[in-house]
């Protein structure tokens, strides 16, 4: 039991860095009906954005909470920059073409990153400063959880919150809400929709780059190639949940994060990878609009 | 997936520039020598390290002979990377032998690279020495393939006897690395030799090279209370397991093999180390003058520590110099087919062989790994080293000779 109750700790912990990735995903199609594939890259910039802010600053002599937040805020900002530069100078161009257009667009600034991720970074792993000495608490019944994992759970439960605030009870929310539901009738009623995609996308870099800095922190190995898979399994988890739809990106992360971890912890970890499409494959045979999405039909 | 159909991609564009820059060793009065290795990827320290250690031994011939064999210069080792895939490795071999017509050719350290890049020297003819592979399968391509470490079968031997013997413990756990054939080939080795001298393995798990997250595995193995945790991977994974264990509050030792070997090893796994064992090829504050030398040379060099990697990089390729300057004492005309002939050709072929005859003969080579003598199977047999990492140093433990 207690072995069951460690996986369970071990994969919401893992599940809640999904979710905060996914959760850019969801926004973004939500908005412009677009997936845009260089997410999963931003993750990767936002965990290099903190470790040369962590360099910088010499977090790793003082670690600290303070030290610990500066490279956090450091990165989501860093990361919400490319978001916005990203946004206006790759997808904005060919807004009006087809989705194909924008697809392949999105590719392409992924792969734009990844290898010029490699070119300035380098191709070998760098070592994340430890910002935040690694403590153990006991949780009881020989459940053991790192001060670390709790900092992720703390950190992706409150951004989540933010989130949810902005977009219900704000007024930027609001409009984000209106030009989901259609981008003429926003325009109509006086929204700048240019802005609100920005917007979007900015908000969205900011809590791939938070994952990125939480996923360091606790493995402390960063490359340029780190955001390809967790990119692909977070795209997988927003499907999951329903794309498009805020919570269901939360649950469809926490649902792959303890899914993969009971699988390699009761099957075999060679199926670890495998377990991400199986479940996409599995909700698109039962349920295509995801756990959370509503069933549309689409006009032909 | 997506990732190694682009970075093959940008290797196809990147191998054609080098095509064009066109650096052919045939018909010139010159030795050609080629080396491959990870200058960049996951183990880019194991390809750097190879390639520090081939190059303190080229600088050595070049001080004490103006980088002359029987009168012939050595030009420059042609090195390449192989950014730490299989698929590249061939590519990067075929390069060297039909490309660069290198008369020898020094191996990889991971054995799956060294495994790819075999069989295209086989088929040419062209010696392969690898410094650091220890999968026997290495040497089992062919007669023109050798290596001066030991192998995992020994290897995984010396962490089962010293775990069950020095260390006294009978129940482990094995997390290896699937993707890697060292690390299965390791395990497997480990837990015969284990199992035979009455100790037990709790539990088996695995994970895949590049994984970050191993503290599912690792709560699966807390739930058995294992006495030790055996880690046969490389050092990048090794270090994070160190660090997650510790997380979880295991508090047993881990034990590794020569993968853990890396400067970077300590700076991953930090004090999660503590208290750990792996077996190696040498330890640095082992008191052998010829090491010491070493050492000193690659320290003014480099400005920092070598690792064995770069010790064996050192022994391989002067086996492989001696080789050449007997060659050309016993049969200068012989030796000239190996800079004056082209690749493929019936002269470069008939020298290649003669070559190999006398690496295959290396008999009591004093290296600053150990004493090499290879064995009919063309490989090394010599003791190995275990180490123990004490408040974030390796220190040597003991010596185990083969049984």
């Amino acid at each position: 039991m207690s072995e069951f109750l460690q996986q369970l700790v071990n994969g919401v912990t893992w599940g809640s860095v999904y979710a905060l990735i996914a959760l850019g995903y969801t926004m973004v199609y939500g908005i412009l009906r677009l997936i845009n594939f260089a997410h999963g890259d931003v993750y990767m910039l936002g965990a290099f954005f903190a470790y040369f802010t962590a360099r910088a600053i010499g977090a790793q002599q003082n670690p600290g909470p303070l030290n610990a937040l500066l490279v956090l805020a450091a990165a989501m900002v860093g990361c919400g920059a490319i978001g916005y530069i990203i946004e206006r100078l790759a997808y904005r161009p060919v807004r009006k073409s087809s989705r194909l257009a924008a697809l392949i667009t999105a590719i392409g600034v992924s792969l734009l990153l990844e290898n010029g991720g490699v070119l300035m970074f380098g191709g070998d792993p760098k070592f994340f400063p430890q910002v935040i000495t690694a403590r153990n608490l006991a949780l009881g019944g020989g459940v053991t959880i790192s001060n670390q994992q709790i900092i992720i759970l703390v950190v992706s439960l409150a951004l989540m919150l933010a989130l949810r605030f902005i977009v219900l009870y704000t007024r930027v929310g609001k409009a984000m809400r209106a030009v989901s539901h259609s981008h003429t009738a926003a325009a109509l009623m006086g929204i700048s929709v240019d802005r609100i995609i920005s917007f979007t996308f900015v908000l969205g870099s900011t809590l791939a780059a938070a994952a990125g800095v939480l996923v360091a922190l606790q493995n402390p190995k960063i490359e340029p190639l780190m955001g390809v898979m967790p990119g692909l399994k977070a795209f997988v988890a927003a499907v999951l949940g329903g794309i498009g739809n805020i919570p269901g990106a939360v649950i469809g992360g926490l649902v792959m994060g303890v899914a993969e971890v009971m699988v390699v912890g009761y099957l075999s970890p060679t199926y670890r990878d495998a377990i991400a499409f199986v479940l996409l494959i599995v909700i698109l045979l039962v349920r295509p609009a995801g756990i959370l999405g509503k069933a549309t039909v689409e006009k032909v | 997936m997506r990732s190694s159909i682009r970075m093959r991609g940008a290797l196809s564009v990147l191998t054609g520039l080098l095509l064009l820059a066109g650096c052919g060793g045939s018909g010139k009065d010159e030795l050609v020598i080629g080396e491959y290795g990870s200058l960049t990827g996951a183990d880019i320290t194991f390809g750097q390290s190879t390639k520090n250690g081939v190059q303190i031994a080229y600088d050595e011939l070049v001080a004490k002979k103006e980088g002359k064999i029987g009168g012939i210069p050595v030009r420059q080792i042609v090195v390449e990377d192989d950014q730490g895939r299989a698929e590249e490795a061939a590519t990067v071999v075929q390069k060297l032998v039909n490309q660069d017509q290198v008369c020898a050719v020094i191996g990889e350290v991971a054995s799956s690279r060294s495994l790819a890049g075999a069989p295209i020297c086989q088929q040419a003819s062209v010696p392969m020495i690898t410094p650091s592979s220890t999968n026997p399968r290495v040497t089992q391509v062919g007669d023109f393939i050798f290596r001066v470490c030991f192998m995992d079968d020994f290897q995984g031997a010396v962490m089962a006897r010293f775990t069950r013997d020095n260390l006294k413990l009978k129940r482990v756990a094995i997390l290896k690395d699937v993707k890697s054939d060292y690390s299965v080939g390791l395990a497997q080795y480990f837990t015969q030799v284990f199992k035979e001298n009455g100790g037990e393995v709790v539990i088996e798990q695995a994970y895949s090279a590049g994984d970050q997250d191993f503290r599912a595995q690792l709560t699966a193995i807390k739930a058995r209370n294992p006495e030790a945790i055996v880690v046969p991977g490389y050092y990048t994974e090794a270090g994070l397991i160190a660090r997650q264990t510790r997380e979880l509050g295991i508090t047993v030792p881990l034990i590794g093999g020569d993968g853990w070997e890396s400067e970077q090893l300590l700076a991953i796994g930090g004090e999660a180390l503590n208290g750990c064992y792996y077996s190696n090829h040498w330890a640095l504050d082992y008191p052998d003058p010829k090491l010491q030398e070493f050492l000193q040379r690659y320290r003014a060099a480099y400005k920092s520590d070598p690792d064995a990697i770069a010790g064996l990089a050192y022994d391989a390729t002067t086996v492989l110099f001696t080789a050449m300057e007997r060659l050309a004492e016993q049969d200068p005309a012989t030796f000239k087919g190996l800079s004056h002939s082209k690749a493929g050709s019936d002269a470069r072929r008939a020298a290649t062989r003669k070559l190999r005859d006398l690496i295959a003969d290396t008999q009591e080579f004093v290296g600053v790994c150990g004493t090499v003598s290879l064995d009919e199977n063309r490989n090394a047999s010599k003791p190995a080293v275990v180490i123990e990492i004490k408040d974030g140093k390796k220190i040597y433990n003991t010596s185990i000779k083969p049984a």
